[in-house]
């Protein structure tokens, strides 16, 4: 039985900016989707049936204080740290003011510098043992800023995952590690991936709490990481949160997931939708009424295809950004190093 | 004035830059208290800075490199060791795909200012994997510098230089050298050697000579004993292997007309190959004499047996023999 959202603690305002925000990613995707079929851009990652959870997510921290390290499903999650549509759809188009890639990353590697949201390579879990050196640097700062990494299931079982999560069981670090899990690491179910009954017993195994959370109920992720994140800030370390979401689309636009999933798999994952559920618990809890819902529908048509437009218009990168940046500028003073 | 080895070198760098940059991590396996590393490079540093600033970590290589990633991009430094340059291809991922990647791709938004250090080279009896030269693996790889001292002034100077640049460095220590030379070294002296610059040892006239690591000792030592019977030779230490500094390698391989190039790794795919190609490009028409490579054999380094570890070694008596062939050419 899904929670109601009124038991999370948050007031209507934020609920009703949470359901704003989770209903904004899920018309961008369906628009990134459409630039990609069209030929307009050239890849699209899909997070459709993963927002309830990263809302949840995003909601138990402090963006501009904490870390994140996302991966490439991370859409809501992204824009609930501050990023806005255009922002995101100039990094699908290539361009240079895209704050994730400045026209060099594919898109949906989530990254920019405003909302210490850190840049990410493609290889999976790559950005775990990354996250252990941000939480780390929190230690020497004494600061209680708490770092957030995520990563899908399949990359469990890259080693940098186990490495990771070794070294912030030793270290007590502040940060929190998860698993959106979805069941499948592109076409592999998840009992090709791994034996376990549950990627959460794995915490047990690293010394740190390992908890089974619903991502298709918004309160039951919010208060699982409100209590991760608090227990990071207070110096009691690290907690793995395997979080069970649902993948609505194909792994990416290259990829056809009617090869491997069978229709009645895909229809029930269709009826699961949790965007669904929420938007009935918005009506049912009085936060939005239907004829907002309509109004909110209009609007968001309308943002999206103003951004749309902004982000088409927006400047390629300029030539010289194939040799700029490489390295740092050399100081023409000293001849020695380059300015940090 | 005090006499130091290449090891008590490079400890003073560490210990200087600890004490007057707050940020500066030094971690790695058995790096900390009490051990102070295998070769005892972190020698002391855990007991006077803390445990939290000087430690050990599981060894785990890609988390080794990963968290000296992750403390460059929230704005520290940190020197991370690998305990032999063989042991670094674990975190290859996390050196090639992150740090060397992470300015570019982001335009500057986050940088990864980080020291990768690693104990490369062999005739230690350490067999394939206490002996290799790995530098060829990372070099060419745009966004990280690849660097090696080979004095005891450049072991101190380089690695100040590796922390306080804004660049993630890969720096190799070929262990040999740890005490086999040393010099003397004012320790008031703020030694900084620049990051990006190969430097010129000994001028010369009749041939030029290029190499890095324990080989550019015997290089020094032939080029000595070669000046006895009239040939003088430019030595030329590369130091800054990726990106090489192609000025001073043009400027030495024009300035006589014959070039070798030695180092103890695979004579093919290495380092020597592509110095050779910058000279052929910029200078071919000032040579008098084909360009030289003098390596190792293009094996598997390094066999354990004694004979068989020799024999993959450039010895010195074949560096000063190429020499003289190369002069009387």
């Amino acid at each position: 039985m899904t929670r109601k959202l009124q038991e999370s603690g948050l007031t209507k305002a934020q609920l009703r900016v949470v359901y704003a925000q989770i209903l904004r990613s899920r018309r961008l995707d369906e628009r990134m989707l459409q630039l990609q079929r069209t030929g307009k851009t050239s890849f699209h990652t899909s997070g459709q049936g993963q927002e309830i959870g990263q809302a949840g997510m995003a909601m138990a921290f402090e963006p501009g204080k904490d870390y994140y390290l996302p991966y490439y499903r991370d859409m809501t999650a992204f824009m609930l740290f501050g990023i806005t549509a255009k922002e995101i759809l100039m990094d699908s188009f290539g361009r240079y003011d895209g704050p994730s890639g400045h026209g060099l990353q594919m898109p949906n590697h989530y990254a920019a510098k405003r909302v210490k949201a850190v840049s990410q390579s493609s290889t999976v879990a790559s950005q775990y043992p990354v996250a252990t050196g941000i939480a780390y640097g929190a230690k020497l700062e004494n600061s209680d800023r708490v770092t957030l990494v995520t990563t899908g299931d399949g990359s469990t079982g890259e080693g940098e995952f186990h490495e990771a999560l070794n070294f912030a069981g030793v270290a007590k670090l502040p940060v929190v590690f998860v698993i959106e899990n979805n069941g499948y690491a592109i076409s592999t179910p998840h009992n090709e991936e791994y034996a376990a009954k549950s990627l959460a017993l794995r915490g047990q195994g690293y010394g740190i709490p390992g908890v089974d959370v619903d991502g298709l109920d918004f309160t039951a992720t919010y208060l699982a990481f409100k209590e991760a994140v608090a227990r990071a800030r207070k110096g009691d370390g690290a907690t793995l949160i395997n979080l069970h979401v649902l993948r609505m689309q194909d792994h990416t636009s290259d990829d056809n997931q009617r090869i491997y999933r069978s229709k009645a798999e895909l229809a029930e994952v269709k009826a699961a939708d949790p965007l669904k559920t929420m938007t009935q618990q918005v009506l049912d809890e009085g936060i939005y009424t239907q004829a907002e819902l309509d109004d909110l529908e209009k609007q968001l048509k309308k943002d999206i295809n103003v951004a749309t437009d902004q982000a088409e218009a927006a400047p390629l990168p300029d030539l010289s950004v194939l040799s700029q940046n490489i390295f740092a500028p050399v100081d023409k003073e000293s001849g020695i190093y380059g300015n940090n | 004035m005090a006499t130091i080895d290449y090891l008590q070198a490079l400890n003073q760098a560490l210990d200087e830059e600890l004490a007057q940059d707050d940020t500066l991590t030094v971690f790695g396996e058995d790096v900390g208290a009490p051990k102070g590393g295998v070769f005892n490079v972190t020698q002391g540093l855990a007991e006077k800075y803390g445990d939290l600033r000087v430690f050990n970590t599981p060894l785990s290589e890609a988390e080794i490199a990963g968290l000296a990633i992750g403390l460059g991009v929230s704005g520290h430094h940190a020197v991370a060791e690998f305990q032999f340059a063989d042991y670094i291809l674990p975190a290859t991922n996390q050196i090639i795909s992150e740090a060397a990647r992470m300015r570019y791709r982001s335009q500057g938004d986050w940088s990864a200012p980080v020291v990768f250090r690693a104990p490369y080279g062999g005739g230690v009896g350490g067999g394939f994997y206490h002996s290799q030269s790995t530098e060829k693996v990372f070099v060419g790889q745009p966004g990280l510098r690849v660097v090696t001292p080979s004095t005891v002034r450049d072991a101190k100077g380089l690695l100040k230089s590796a922390i306080r640049c804004a660049d993630p460095v890969l720096f190799f220590e070929h262990k040999r050298l740890y005490h086999s030379i040393k010099a003397d070294i004012d320790p008031d002296e703020e030694i900084l050697t620049p990051i990006d610059k190969a430097q010129v040892l000994r001028q010369g006239t009749d041939i030029t000579v290029m190499s890095y690591g324990i080989t550019l000792q015997y290089v020094l030592q032939a080029a000595e004993e070669l000046a006895k019977s009239g040939i003088q030779t430019e030595v030329v230490d590369i130091r800054s292997l990726y990106p090489l500094d192609e000025a001073t390698i043009v400027a030495a391989a024009k300035k006589t007309g014959k070039v070798l190039l030695v180092n103890e790794d695979n004579k093919e795919g290495g380092v020597l190959g592509e110095i050779s190609a910058i000279i052929s490009e910029q200078a071919l028409f000032d040579l008098d004499a084909p360009i030289k490579r003098l390596a190792g054999p293009d094996s598997p380094a390094m066999p354990y047996a004694k004979n068989l570890e020799q024999a993959f070694l450039v010895q010195p008596d074949q560096v000063k023999q190429a020499m003289q062939e190369l002069a009387e050419f």
